[in-house]
């Protein structure tokens, strides 16, 4: 039961990093690449009608960590206090960003929201990128002081950061540089991921020129993804055992690169999609491998006083858990229908939407 | 510590406050247009359209103000309640992630559909999508009430040796005896919001002699939905919602009525007064033999226990505060019932348009359903303190452990400072589709 809830959690929090992933990405390219008024339009036309639906997999993820995890909602979401919260504020200044900029024609009102919608999205990916990155490299549960738990077993609280920035200190920081390089391919993956999107739907002006971003910043990924294998090492000194134990778990790997090296022919794609495809496999095998390599664990301890937070010790009772998937697989069912009937009816290009105009 | 706690609550008192200026609107107004959109596939008049269409602008912009002080609700059980959510997570959280799966995907697929499918749809499809966003809207609160009645009235659970609740009557939770006269009375509540806010809107253009058909229009509709809507909320809803009150949590019964002494023969209904805690009775008190007792029970002469008779530690923590939002809630409710009376039968008599006193009051009426429901919250919250679950669980057990008090002193003051942002903006913007007015639509 707990593993099934897991995989359902895991599977809503990959759907919401794919879906919600390419409007950040869409924002970071709007900040960056989009001057003119219709290329704006377009980027805003290609996101409008669907970012809402998709932040609601954050919202249900949460809500189903909460309801069959309710020991690891509670430690974590207390223990990662300060960013959580800046991550809402960031949310709610990607939403007016995007909802308020319509409503007033006026130059410098637009580029107020422009540049809000922009920047909250460039941070979340960030954000996002560091998350995982302290999921990865564990906390220090009970904030073991001197050999000594000061609190439950199963109970932390991290500061944005330690003066050192290192990983391996003992009272940790949120950002170091681990989960800093974690941000940073948030960053790349996710601008590669809206961009593909942005080609995907629209008709832009853009398109060609995003199509040369999104192979020079694969370029960049391919880069990062290696010096991220290797200074895996520091945080865990044997990364791949996982892997080693339970070969078939290499299929996430194996999804992770082709997205990757799929994407290196991004200019010869004859279909729109697939860019965007593959941007996804990479997205989906990434964020997979990870939490597969220190499986299953789900937050690990960095003292060695404090056991890890596992599935097993985190989740709710049984009866619970039980008529929980009921409901689940009817919810389930009809969130799909929903998806389906909104991206049949948004199907193709959606330059003509008209996003935002009153 | 106590700092700590303090300001968790502040916290959560200011978000949720806040959060639910919102949705009883959304809940209210999405009924109203699909009325309005019904009647035009009804009669093809396209004022109906033109209607639907102008209020689904409001609709957009509240909506949008609902999502992002939503979220943070969500989220703030973990950061700021933990024990509390570790406690409990394996029962509201069942209902909580239910109204994700179920409601929240629900509306924002189809208002993407609804607000921007129009011509891709047809309008009969586009009916539809309204009609899913409503449902999508009212089972998301229908999901939150059973939620909250939980905390009101635990059922269904069970205590483990560790101090967890833990579900064993996954039915229960919504036959929960607390549930639905608590929803019938939240959603009823928020279509007086809604009613109030159309006519108060049709009210302004009427009396500024500009859109008169719209004026005419929504004052009619917010006047005949306003009429309904104050009367369910005091009866039969309202009134079940006390009795429950009265038999379930007697102690809260007797704050918020700010009875201290239990009376022989029956119990006075209090109309005005201040409650005075150093003396443990009410000062200037004006009030009514025997009502009370008779509303709660049907009994001119049934003992209903004063607070003086509860041991200190059970009683409310905020008695005050109880009281006078039970007062304001109520004292408005009937003012309410009388100005859409009067509202309703100068409709009859084909004279409100032209009623220029009334048209004033129902547009300077707006803020007041506002104020009604979050009394009416402020109720039921401070009347369930210093209780989390009641009964079960005490506030100041529920608190996240390691948040220190700087901390959330810092994020209170940042969604202090960002909601007033926001509420700025919603204001100022809403101003402006309000003036500009609902447009005929020429193609
Ligand atoms: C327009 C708003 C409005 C109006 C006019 C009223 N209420 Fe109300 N009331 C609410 C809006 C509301 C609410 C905000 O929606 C609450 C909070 C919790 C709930 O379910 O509904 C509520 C709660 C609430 C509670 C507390 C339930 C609890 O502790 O959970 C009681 C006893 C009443 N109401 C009773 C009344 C009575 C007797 C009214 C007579 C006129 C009345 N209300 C008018
Ligand atoms: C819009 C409606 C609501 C309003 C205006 C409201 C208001 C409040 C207020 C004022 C408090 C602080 C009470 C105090 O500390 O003295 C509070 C506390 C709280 N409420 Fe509500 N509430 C609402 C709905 C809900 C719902 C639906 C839930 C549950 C799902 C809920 C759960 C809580 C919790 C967990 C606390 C914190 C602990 C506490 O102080 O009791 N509230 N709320
Ligand atoms: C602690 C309590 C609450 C939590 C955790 C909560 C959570 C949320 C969240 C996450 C959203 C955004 C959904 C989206 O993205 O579509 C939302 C919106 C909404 N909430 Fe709340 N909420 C709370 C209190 C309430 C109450 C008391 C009601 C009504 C009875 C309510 C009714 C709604 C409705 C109807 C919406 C959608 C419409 C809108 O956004 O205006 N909520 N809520």
């Amino acid at each position: 039961m707990e593993l099934f809830w897991y995989i359902v959690l895991m599977t809503m929090l990959a759907v919401y990093v794919i879906l919600d992933g390419y409007d950040f990405g869409a924002g970071i390219i709007h900040l960056f690449f989009a001057k003119e008024e219709k290329d704006k339009k377009a980027i805003t036309n290609a996101i409008g009608p669907f970012w809402d639906a998709n932040e609601v997999w954050l919202i249900a993820a949460g809500g189903v960590l909460f309801f069959a995890f309710p020991t690891l909602y509670a430690s974590s979401f207390s223990g990662f206090y300060l960013p959580l919260i800046m991550i809402l504020w960031l949310l709610i200044f990607r939403a007016i960003g995007l909802e308020l900029r319509g409503q007033i024609h006026n130059k410098m009102w637009e580029a107020i929201w422009d540049k809000a919608f922009g920047i909250a999205s460039l941070l979340l990916a960030l954000f996002f990128g560091v998350a995982l990155g302290n999921v990865v490299r564990g906390v220090n549960l009970g904030n073991v002081v001197n050999g000594v738990s000061t609190q439950e077993a199963h109970y932390f609280f991290l500061p944005l950061w330690n003066p050192t920035f290192s990983p391996q200190a003992e009272q940790l920081g949120i950002i170091d540089w681990f989960t800093l390089l974690l941000g940073i391919i948030g960053v790349v993956a996710l601008t590669i991921h809206g961009a593909n999107w942005i080609i995907f739907k629209t008709n832009s002006g853009l398109n060609e020129k995003l199509k040369k971003v999104v192979f020079n910043l694969n370029i960049v990924m391919v880069v990062l993804v290696v010096i991220s294998l290797l200074v895996w090492h520091v945080i865990e000194p044997k990364p791949f055992h996982n892997f080693l134990d339970k070969p078939w778990l290499f299929i996430f790997p194996i999804i992770t690169f082709t997205g990757l090296f799929g994407l290196f022919k991004v200019k010869t794609f004859k279909k729109h999609g697939m860019g965007f495809l593959f941007s996804s496999l990479f997205l989906f095998g990434g964020l997979t491998s990870t939490v597969a390599s220190i499986f299953p664990k789900v937050l690990p301890s960095t003292n060695t006083v404090n056991p890890d937070l596992t599935l097993y010790n985190m989740a709710a009772h049984g009866y619970g858990l039980g008529v929980g998937v009921y409901w689940f697989i009817i919810a389930i069912i009809l969130v799909i229908t929903y998806f389906t009937i909104q991206y049949r009816v948004f199907k193709g290009k959606m330059d003509d939407v008209g996003y935002g105009e009153h | 510590m106590e700092d700590m706690l303090f300001y968790d609550r502040m916290q959560f008192a200011f978000t949720i406050t806040f959060h639910y200026l919102f949705p009883q609107l959304t809940m209210g107004l999405s009924l109203l247009i699909v009325f309005f959109k019904g009647k035009y596939l009804k009669t093809k008049i396209d004022k109906y359209n033109d209607a639907a269409k102008f209020w689904m602008k409001i609709f957009a912009l509240n909506f949008a103000m609902g999502v992002v002080t939503g979220i943070p609700m969500e989220f703030q059980f973990g950061t700021n309640w933990a024990k509390f959510s570790e406690l409990t997570g394996g029962i509201i959280g069942q209902t909580l992630a239910m109204e994700g799966m179920f409601s929240f995907f629900l509306e924002s697929s189809f208002l993407g559909l609804f607000l921007f499918g129009e011509k891709l749809l047809g309008h009969k499809l586009h009916f539809v999508t309204g009609f899913l966003v409503f449902l999508g809207s009212w089972a998301s609160g229908y999901l939150i009430i059973a939620t909250h009645s939980w905390m009101q009235y635990p059922v269904g659970y069970e205590v483990l040796e560790n101090g967890k609740f833990i579900l064993n009557n996954f039915g229960a939770l919504f036959s929960n005896p607390w549930l639905l006269p608590s929803y019938l009375h939240n959603q009823a509540a928020s279509l007086v919001t809604s009613s109030f806010v159309v006519a108060a809107v049709g009210a302004f253009y009427l009396l500024n002699n500009k859109h008169s058909d719209f004026g005419k229009l929504f004052v009619k509709t917010g006047v005949v939905f306003g009429l309904i809507s104050s009367l369910i909320v005091a009866f039969p809803t309202g009134d079940w919602a006390a009795k429950n009150v009265a038999e379930h949590q007697p102690v809260t019964f007797a704050a918020m009525e700010g009875i201290f002494e239990t009376e022989e023969g029956g119990s006075e209904i209090v109309l005005i007064g201040q409650p005075n805690m150093l003396e443990k009775k009410l000062d200037n008190k004006i009030a009514v033999p025997n009502i009370l007792s008779f509303l709660t029970y049907q009994d001119w002469n049934a003992e209903i226990k004063g607070l003086n008779e509860f041991d200190e530690s059970v009683h409310p923590t905020n008695v005050p505060g109880l009281y006078y939002s039970y007062h304001i809630m109520v004292g408005l409710g009937t003012i309410f019932i009388g100005l859409m009376l009067l509202a309703a039968v100068q409709l009859y008599r084909k004279k409100l348009y032209k009623t220029k006193w009334i048209l004033w009051a129902l547009m300077f009426m707006l803020p007041f359903p506002y104020i009604a429901n979050t009394t009416g919250w402020y109720t039921a919250e401070l009347g369930r303190q210093p209780w989390l679950v009641y009964n079960l669980l005490r506030t100041a057990d529920g608190a996240s452990p390691t948040v220190s008090s700087g901390n959330t002193l810092f994020t209170l003051l940042g969604f202090i400072g960002l909601y007033l942002l926001l509420g700025l903006l919603f204001l100022m913007l809403a101003g402006k589709i309000i003036n500009k007015g609902p447009q005929l639509e020429k193609h």
